[in-house]
């Protein structure tokens, strides 16, 4: 059996974000690159897996569609575990970009299970998984927080309001992972460090379609209005300050 | 001239940031508090590689670069020194010392366990009355044709009671000054070795310091590293690297209270602004962190050197009395930056002021750097 995780290549999540002189991109300059954190623990959940599957799951492959700047998150992913690695060599600008290649790729290369986050940290579109399946044509589920195999027949859950749904679907399929997949991330030791030296990572051209937007521009939020403390012991000030400063009440 | 560190550099440096803010902050205060010795930490550090990252992957190391070293060493440090003099003594002194200097029975049967952090060494040099002037060693080995017997006391050992394995340095030919000195990898739980109560330190109080006491205990000869009487030139060249190991640690210590003085004062305000707006923090604050960065140069380039196969010995000693030095500046200052807050134990910072005055006396004082450095000058 075989699992492919799919990696996005994010800024680190305490990045400050700025924007160009013209707002139409974001300035990228200085910045740390990491796995998406959703991904993180797809790749997490699938490495726990694989070691209980008692060699059932034989390999876990990560890809990314990105440029050679991405390599050192994939070779991260390579450290706690995966397996291989395979490389998209495009820098993608939408959702459809990232499915459509990857997509092309799993064609001929197929998978029994796939899994996404939820969404990337960064244009947080959540449209990868779903769209990947389409392509495929093979089933999705979404917001999944628990993956488990029973046999070799894979079982997920995911949160709905008020409850718990359990699911089967027959592989292959898409798992679009949420928060609850997997416990913390795991930190490389030196041993795999050392060993993702030299595990392929295979290179491709793009096959798939290209993209099917245009980022327009960028707008930054509004600055945080500023925070007054109140001491505990003098909670009626609240009052006064909601009422006439505030003027909310 | 390149500053740029490589990718696995990087990775290591990131691995030992995750597990030092994610773990080993967890319960680092209570360790603190108590004297608590972190076995899972270490346990879980012996996993993760960074006990014998410095051994090559042949010996089961992680075969890492010392720069890989310096940079683990500073991120770890910076939460917890307790681990990270754990990681360096058996790292920088005992795995390095058998790997540099003993045979191949003796890295099968030592260094390989240790290297993967399955078992802890210690390494026993300083006594009640040899510290700084490590000629005057009074334990003795007395060699008795099949074996040596040992016996004597040393002090401040670090990881004292659980180590498995001690390098231990003793006179067999006190007639012949320090070329009678001997170096012996000696099991701790030999017949005849008592292990003393754990001191109840300053600071790196969930490291494990004994003094460790021999009465006729027998080593086998095979245990003796090198030629009869290179015990002394053994010492000296292991505490080369050693040096590297407590200089990172005070470079860790510093850069952790510069971190934690930085966020304090944009978060404090007093009158009227946040603390960083006001030029008396503002400065003390561009102060540390010129410290903070010459010594992460200093520590860098004796690393890097050693890396190069250079001699990098008054290079280490530079890096660790400098750091050291600025630790306990940098850590003074970060209390004073933090007020009252900086003077109670939950702010990190005081903790880190009694954690840096170790780095200025242990594996050589800043005194002794200054006799390496200044005699360097007059060759």
């Amino acid at each position: 059996m075989k699992i492919l995780v799919c990696l996005s290549n994010v800024p680190d999540t305490t990045t400050k974000i700025k924007l160009n002189g013209d707002q139409s991109a974001l300035d990228m300059t200085g910045v740390q690159w990491v796995i998406n954190p959703w991904d993180e623990l797809a790749l997490t959940r699938a490495l726990d897996l694989k070691e209980k599957s008692e060699g059932k799951i034989d390999t876990i492959t990560v890809i990314t569609v990105g440029e050679s700047l991405t390599e050192p998150t994939i070779r991260k992913a390579l450290a706690v575990g995966a397996d291989d690695a395979v490389r998209i060599n495009l820098n993608p600008t939408d959702d459809y970009e990232v499915a459509s290649n990857i997509a092309a790729w799993v064609k001929n290369n197929p998978y029994n299970i796939i899994l996404t986050g939820i969404e990337s940290s960064d244009y947080n579109g959540s449209a990868v998984g779903g769209m990947l399946a389409e392509f495929l044509k093979i089933p999705s589920v979404s917001s999944v927080s628990f993956l488990d195999m029973e046999g070799d027949k894979p079982l997920m859950k995911r949160e709905i309001p008020g409850g718990t749904e359990t699911i089967r679907v027959p592989m292959p399929f898409v798992a679009i992972v949420q928060k609850g997949i997997a416990l913390d991330p795991r930190i490389p030791a030196m041993r795999g460090i050392m060993m993702a030296r030299k595990k392929e990572l295979t290179v491709v051209e793009p096959a798939g379609e290209g993209s099917k937007s245009t980022y327009i521009g960028f707008a930054m939020p509004k600055a945080k209005a500023k925070v007054k403390m109140i001491d505990a012991e003098n909670a009626g000030q609240l009052i006064t300050l909601l009422h006439e400063e505030a003027k909310v009440i | 001239m390149n500053f740029q560190f490589t990718e696995e550099q990087l990775m290591i440096q990131q691995a030992a940031r995750d597990y030092a803010q994610r773990e080993l902050i967890k319960d680092v205060l209570e360790r603190d508090e108590k004297a608590l010795y972190p076995t899972e930490h270490v346990k879980n550090l012996a996993e993760l590689g960074f006990l014998g990252m410095l051994v090559s992957e042949k010996w089961d190391g992680g075969g890492m670069d010392t720069v890989s070293y310096v940079l683990a060493m500073e991120e770890i440090s910076k939460v917890d020194a307790s681990a990270s003099v754990i990681m360096s003594v058996n790292n920088s002194l005992v795995c390095y010392g058998l790997e540099k200097f003993g045979n191949d029975a003796q890295r099968e049967k030592y260094l390989r366990p240790l290297a993967r952090g399955k078992k802890i060494g210690a390494f026993l040099l300083s006594e009640p009355e040899a510290g700084s002037d490590a000629t005057k060693q009074r334990t003795t080995a007395v060699d008795m044709g099949d074996y040596y017997l040992l016996n004597g006391t040393k002090n401040w050992i670090t990881n004292g009671n659980t180590a498995s394995t001690y390098l231990v340095i003793a006179h067999t030919h006190p007639e012949k000054g320090h070329r009678g000195i001997n170096v012996f990898i000696v099991e701790r739980h030999s017949e005849g070795i008592t292990v003393g109560p754990h001191e109840n330190k300053m600071g790196m109080r969930s490291s494990d310091t004994h003094s460790v006491m021999f009465n006729d205990v027998k080593v086998p000869k095979e245990n003796r590293i090198g030629e009869d009487g290179f015990g002394f030139k053994f010492a000296m060249k292991t505490l080369e690297g050693g040096r590297i190991g407590i200089a990172s640690q005070a470079l860790g210590i510093a850069s952790g209270a510069l971190e934690l003085a930085t966020k304090y004062a944009k978060e404090r305000k007093a009158f009227g602004t946040e603390i960083i707006n006001h030029q008396a923090i503002a400065f003390k604050l561009a102060d540390m962190a010129v410290k903070v960065e010459n010594a992460r140069n200093l520590c860098l380039k004796a690393a890097w050197l050693k890396d190069q196969g250079q001699a990098y010995g008054t290079a280490s000693a530079m890096a660790k009395m400098y750091a050291a030095d600025i630790a306990m500046e940098v850590t003074t200052e970060a209390v004073q930056i933090h007020g009252g807050y900086g003077y109670v134990k939950e702010y990190h910072v005081e903790r880190l002021m009694r954690e840096a005055k170790l780095t200025q006396i242990y594996e050589g004082t800043s005194e002794v750097q200054k006799i390496i450095i200044s005699r360097s000058l007059m060759e």
